[in-house]
């Protein structure tokens, strides 16, 4: 290949980028209306900025709001542009890192599927209890268990039941609240 | 009581209300209540163009040679789909429209109707803001409220979808003064920098010995008190002033503190001075690839103040040391304030050296090219041009290329308003109808699109819109048989292997201009240059003039892709040009 036809990496930041990527928790407040979502998350794929999580709700029926939480990974620089664009958008109200802003209450549901028989079974049991995870289902052969808490936490629940017969999980994703008498 | 009437005569209603004096619009299934509603009325002038894309860049013209709102309107589907250039193109450069779309009608949504595509889905990343509009009694609110997005804060177009059962239904109208600025109470623009950043700000300038203004088209957008507020703190501090493609006539050009553009194709004295000043003051401007050259090396020495109304600009690409969110007029007048508080001394005597240094890069005479006096050089002819223009009323638009940097190197403005292309996003194909919404908006100035034969041909059929209209536009073609700017880069980069970059079988442009109606004019001998631009000038018609010029020149100086701004390229440079860029900058655009 010939040295013109080389590729070479992004075309305007020719400076090796010298700031580490950290994973920080956003709390967008916004309008709750038709296309909301499409565009937070347009914006984010057009400006090729990372999603790890995302999580939508109505959280303020009689006001039309919604609040998203988003789950990033990014340098401080790209962090500061994510909030900034963001505002940017009409309906966005208010755009929080809560990570920078210090320790956020950060929980998250999972339901679990595990299948097994015997001793796995009653391992399986014993594992559950001291994650306080509850069985939402049962079957001869299978439990479901709904846990909740820290990410940190269903992941390590999740891995505990790899070897004892998982058979499916689904995450709710990120839910976050700054901690304090202070509101959004 | 508010008055009962279809969504279709809403529009109008609205339109009238917000001043809207001329749309641009082609009519279709989907937008034919309104175009009813249109006909029953004089209120509002419609202007019929031959392609929607057109309709966008004349609403673009007619915006940024106004300062108020560029309407069109444009039909389901194709009608959309065809807008969507216009709006992202209005999106890079701030420019305010509105854009209202018919839209099949609500219950047919999402079944693939005939003419129906996702508008809003599309245009969501091209638009500042967009509505799809379900009720009739949603519309005058949301119409209001998109004349309020487009115009307000960092300007941009936004589009209003309406569904075609919504222009037939009736509902209750509501003035602007009855719906209030914006149902969108997240939306606050606010003019007003932090008063003691902008006194920070003086402070700095002050204390300078190496200071330079870099301007931008947020100076335009701003109105033109901005560019007097410009030209008064340029006078107070005496400091040089650059600017980039978009700010062009904030200044005037005839200034001896003009530097000239900065950037790509800017000149050796702005590039040198940005790179060797202690401070820069951005006013309205963005820091754009185009304007830095390579990133790590831009200004290595100076503390950087940077002013825009959009924070999301602020320390984007370059970081700023002194960053002011607000209106660019506003807080010029600030600083003009604020200067004078401090102040009544002149800094002329300590920036005396700094001013010596310009005035040796200045000698290099970077815009300088050897004429000939068998083959029209490009430079030439736009120098002939603004010639022959001055000290009419003259507007200029350009398409995108080498003419356009060529235009905007040696045509100087006086005044803001006055200078119509495509930066941000470099629509090719922009200028023509750029020109026909400047002359309907401006219908005794003269208007000139400077052209290129490539990028003219990819909305010639405006000219048709030209003459129904009687618009007496000037599309002064600089006529090299080549993408200039595409072969310029082929010359560069790839070793001059041509490829595609070339025009073939080109059409006669007389013939073309007298085919659509108007008058052509062609020319390629230097000694009758000045007699043909005159013919042009003297028409009161609609023109295409084939300027034939030189098929080889290179639009210098030039920053090549990966280098500083002090790495020019220099019109007498002796390097083969093809040597001078590395493997890593050939990967740029």
């Amino acid at each position: 290949m010939s040295a013109h036809l080389q590729p070479s990496g992004s075309a305007y930041f020719l400076a090796a980028e010298t700031q580490t990527p950290e994973r920080h928790t956003l709390s967008v407040l916004v309008d709750n209306e038709p296309g909301i979502l499409a565009r937070v998350v347009g914006l984010f794929s057009a400006r090729g900025y990372n999603i790890d999580s995302l999580t939508v709700s109505e959280t303020e029926h009689e006001k039309g709001l919604s609040r998203i939480t988003v789950v990033t990974v990014a340098t401080p620089k790209v962090l500061l542009q994510i909030k900034l664009q963001l505002e940017r958008l009409v309906p966005v109200h208010k755009v929080h890192d809560l990570t920078a802003e210090g320790k956020a209450l950060e929980r998250e549901l999972a339901l679990v599927k595990v299948a097994g028989a015997g001793e796995h079974r009653v391992e399986t049991l014993r594992l559950a209890e001291a994650f306080r995870a509850q069985v939402v289902d049962a079957t001869t052969e299978s439990f479901v268990f709904e846990v909740k808490g820290k990410p940190s936490k269903i992941d390590s629940f999740i891995a505990l039941m790899v070897p004892l017969g998982l058979v499916e999980v689904v995450r709710t994703g990120l839910a976050a609240i700054s901690r304090g008498s202070e509101g959004m | 009581m508010a008055e009962q009437m279809t969504g279709a005569e809403m529009v109008i209603e609205a339109l009238a209300d917000q001043g809207v004096e001329h749309i641009f619009g082609y009519p279709g299934g989907a937008v034919l209540p309104i175009y009813d509603a249109i006909f029953q009325q004089d209120k509002v002038r419609h202007i019929l163009v031959r392609h929607e894309q057109g309709a966008t860049h004349m609403a673009e013209g007619y915006a940024r040679s106004t300062g108020k709102c560029g309407v069109v309107l444009v039909t389901s589907g194709p009608g959309a789909t065809n807008a969507v250039t216009g709006l992202t193109d209005a999106l890079m450069d701030s420019i305010p429209m509105v854009c209202i779309t018919g839209q099949v009608p609500n219950p047919l949504i999402g079944s693939d109707a005939f003419q129906e595509c996702d508008t809003v889905g599309i245009t969501r990343s091209c638009t500042k803001h967009n509505y799809l509009v379900k009720n009739v009694n949603d519309l005058p609110r949301v119409l209001h409220e998109a004349f309020f997005i487009a115009m307000s804060g960092r300007p941009g177009p936004v589009v209003v979808d309406i569904p075609k059962d919504v222009q037939f239904a009736l509902g209750a109208y509501l003035r602007p003064e009855e719906v209030g600025a914006s149902r969108h109470r997240s939306y606050k623009p606010h003019r007003e920098g932090d008063l003691n950043a902008i006194e920070a700000a003086v402070e700095l300038m002050l204390r300078a010995e190496r200071p330079i203004f870099y301007t931008g088209g947020g100076v335009i957008n701003s109105g033109p008190e901005a560019s007097e507020r410009l030209r008064e703190l340029a006078e107070l501090t005496g400091f040089p002033v650059t600017s980039t493609l978009m700010g062009l006539g904030a200044f005037p050009g005839s200034d001896p503190q003009w530097m000239g553009m900065l950037g790509m194709h800017g000149t050796y004295e702005a590039n040198m001075a940005m790179h060797d000043c202690d401070l820069m003051i951005c006013i309205g401007a963005r820091f754009d690839d185009r304007i830095t050259g390579r990133i790590d090396a831009f200004s290595p020495n100076s503390k950087k103040i940077h002013v825009d109304i959009d924070p999301s600009s602020i320390s984007k690409t370059v970081r700023a040391d002194l960053p002011i969110v607000g209106d660019c007029g506003w807080v010029l007048e600030e600083m003009v304030r604020i200067w004078r508080s401090k102040t009544n001394a002149s800094r002329a005597e300590a920036i005396a050296p700094w001013w010596k240094e310009i005035e040796t890069w200045r000698k290099r005479n970077s815009l300088g090219f050897k004429n000939s006096s068998s083959v029209i050089k490009p430079q030439h002819a736009i120098r002939r041009l603004y010639e022959a223009t001055r000290g009419r009323d003259v507007y200029i638009t350009t398409e995108v290329g080498q003419h356009q940097m060529w235009a905007a190197q040696h045509f100087p403005f006086e005044l803001p308003n006055r200078w119509m292309t495509s930066g941000g996003l470099g629509t090719m194909g922009y200028g023509l109808p750029a020109a026909v919404g400047v002359q309907v908006a401006h219908p005794d100035a003269l208007v000139i699109d400077i052209a290129g034969e490539a990028s003219v041909q990819m909305t010639m059929q405006e000219m048709s819109t030209a003459v129904q209209y009687e618009l007496p536009i000037k599309v002064f073609i600089l006529n090299n048989e080549r993408m200039g700017m595409v072969r310029q880069w082929q010359e560069l980069l790839h070793g001059g292997r041509y490829a595609h970059s070339y025009s073939e079988s080109l059409p006669d442009f007389v013939k073309l201009a007298e085919a659509y109606g108007g008058v052509g004019i062609k020319c390629s001998d230097p000694a009758g240059l000045d007699d043909a631009i005159a013919e042009m000038i003297n028409v009161r018609r609609p023109v295409i003039f084939d300027c034939v010029v030189e098929k080889h020149e290179n639009c210098l100086p030039m920053i090549p892709s990966g280098k500083p701004h002090n790495e020019m390229i220099l019109p007498d440079h002796t390097e083969d040009i093809g040597s001078i860029i590395d493997a890593k900058g050939r990967a740029l655009v």
